[in-house]
């Protein structure tokens, strides 16, 4: 104890004091204040970074998702598309043949129909054509017939007849 | 990193060669003076001195070095350079006033540099009051303008980008380790900060200190009992006056035990408060003292035997503890900063509940 007492030099003491504390003063204000600031700064915007690289992945993993929803619902979409186009042809393809057939079948109809009709007017035309020719020929028989007039009393002799029969 | 100690600690052989070379010459008769020698050698490097001391020349008897200058106060100021000491051989004149070194201390004399002894061999004479650079302050002057040039160009190189410069590289993980590792799990997250300055500059201070210790240059700084107890008078300073009502409570009037155990810690923890520093000075006093005297005993055993397997086997063992005190360096400042945090932590510790 003595010798330390005996070796202690107020010099030196008054020196590393004064230094020491200068030091600590000069570092204080342009080393320690800059270097802890920048490092919590820096950790700081490391974190922030990290925070926010998680939120995009959260986001990026949102969008995935919606996006693959968007895909299904187009894939969905497509679908019905696809199916209400072939329900389409379908009932159009059957609407035309149903239409196709109540044509013809109407055609058929109206062709029956008017062949009908020109065998109706043909039979008339023929009926009448045998009426007119009955005529003519009763016409011809009757000139025949009355062409001498004892025929002529024994044709009235018998409608005679007939009136008298009745 | 070690093979620059390595390199330094060849530098250093280099550096004593002269003598070595003298010494082994005449080492058959002169055993016990080379012994001696080395003795003085380490109690005189141990100690501070008037002028930079590198080598000497013991065939010629020229010093090496360059001298420092000597301030002192005696009725006036007295500056003049340590050269005209002559390395304490002579007396030295200042404005009619004469001065002589006698065992490292200046003391005020007569013309004739008589000393005037007591009984005890101890000097009687006036000592002027000594503010004289010494190699110490000198060395700490030099250290403390290259930590500042370090650490400003560190924390200049922030201003650039987020990455700091190559120093930066090597010191930011120091520098987060004090913050991480020594002053939050101390102190606690609420308090910190405020004392982030001090320990980053204690820790730094005696680390570069130390290491420069081990340089060839033979600064022994920190192993001088001056600056371990400034160093500690300042960690005792901010203690005390940081401190919050809790601390002194649990020092006078310790909250959870009987009354009468109060009385009889009281006492003991007022003492602690006292010893706790007074232990941080003398272990970093005597972990740099014991490094330095270890290794320089070890490199003056290299010169007392003439075995060449011997020299050999001290020449490895020197280098391991080289290498050890290199740690110790490193060491000693983290315990200095780790217990200084500590004390911090308990003047500004919060208990809400009573133990």
């Amino acid at each position: 104890m003595e010798k330390l007492i005996n070796e202690f030099s107020v010099g030196l003491f008054f020196w590393q004091t004064l230094l020491f504390l200068a030091l600590l003063f000069l570092l204080k204000k342009y080393a320690w204040k800059p270097i802890l600031n920048a490092v919590n700064e820096r950790e700081k915007s490391i974190e922030e970074a990290l925070n926010k690289a998680e939120e995009a992945k959260i986001q990026m993993a949102e969008l995935v998702s919606a996006n693959e929803d968007l895909l299904k619902q187009a894939r969905i979409e497509r679908d019905e598309m696809l199916k209400e186009a072939r329900v389409m042809k379908d009932k159009l393809i059957s609407e035309a043949k149903n239409k196709a057939n109540e044509d013809a079948d109407r055609i058929i109809a109206s062709a029956r129909e008017s062949i009908q009709h020109e065998k109706m007017a043909a039979v008339t035309e023929l009926k009448n054509q045998v009426a007119i020719l009955s005529v003519e020929i009763a016409e011809k028989i009757l000139k025949e017939e009355l062409s001498s007039s004892t025929k002529q009393e024994a044709l009235i002799n018998s409608v005679v007849d007939d009136i008298h029969l009745n | 990193m070690q093979g620059k100690k390595i390199f330094k600690l060849l530098l250093f052989l280099l550096l004593i060669t002269p003598s070595l070379t003298i010494a082994s010459e005449e080492v058959a008769k002169e055993e016990n003076s080379v012994k001696s020698e080395i003795k003085q050698d380490i109690m005189h490097h141990l100690q501070d001195a008037y002028d930079f001391h590198l080598f000497t020349d013991k065939t010629t008897n020229t010093h090496y070095g360059f001298p420092l200058p000597i301030i002192l106060w005696d009725g006036g100021l007295h500056v003049f350079m340590s050269s005209k000491f002559h390395h304490g051989e002579a007396v030295a004149e200042s404005k009619e006033n004469y001065y002589k070194i006698y065992h490292n201390k200046i003391y005020k004399t007569d013309a004739e540099g008589t000393l005037s002894m007591d009984k005890d061999h101890h000097v009687t004479n006036a000592k002027p009051l000594d503010f004289s650079i010494t190699k110490s302050v000198f060395s700490v002057m030099l250290i403390s303008l290259f930590i500042f040039l370090l650490f400003r160009g560190f924390a200049k190189s922030y201003k650039k980008s987020h990455i700091p410069n190559a120093v930066g590289k090597f010191m930011e993980p120091l520098v987060l380790f004090v913050r991480d590792e020594i002053a939050i799990p101390n102190i606690g997250e609420k308090h910190y900060k405020k004392y982030m300055s001090y320990l980053l500059t204690v820790f730094f201070f005696i680390w570069f200190i130390n290491l420069t210790g081990l340089t060839p240059l033979g600064i022994n700084v920190t192993g001088n009992i001056a600056v371990t107890f400034c160093l500690a008078l300042i960690t005792f300073l901010i203690t005390q006056f940081t401190s919050k009502k809790d601390y002194w409570k649990h020092i006078f009037w310790m909250p959870g035990v009987p009354v009468p155990m109060k009385f009889v810690l009281a006492p003991i923890e007022l003492l602690g408060v006292f010893i706790k520093p007074f232990a941080l000075m003398i272990r970093l006093y005597a972990n740099i003292s014991a490094g330095h005297i270890v290794l320089m005993s070890l490199v003056g055993l290299l010169f007392v035997f003439q075995n060449w397997f011997a020299r050999g086997a001290f020449l490895g063992l020197t280098l391991f503890l080289s290498i050890i005190e290199l740690l110790v360096a490193f060491l000693q400042a983290y315990i200095f900063t780790m217990l200084t945090a500590l004390y911090f932590g308990g003047a500004v510790a919060e208990h809400d509940d009573h133990h």
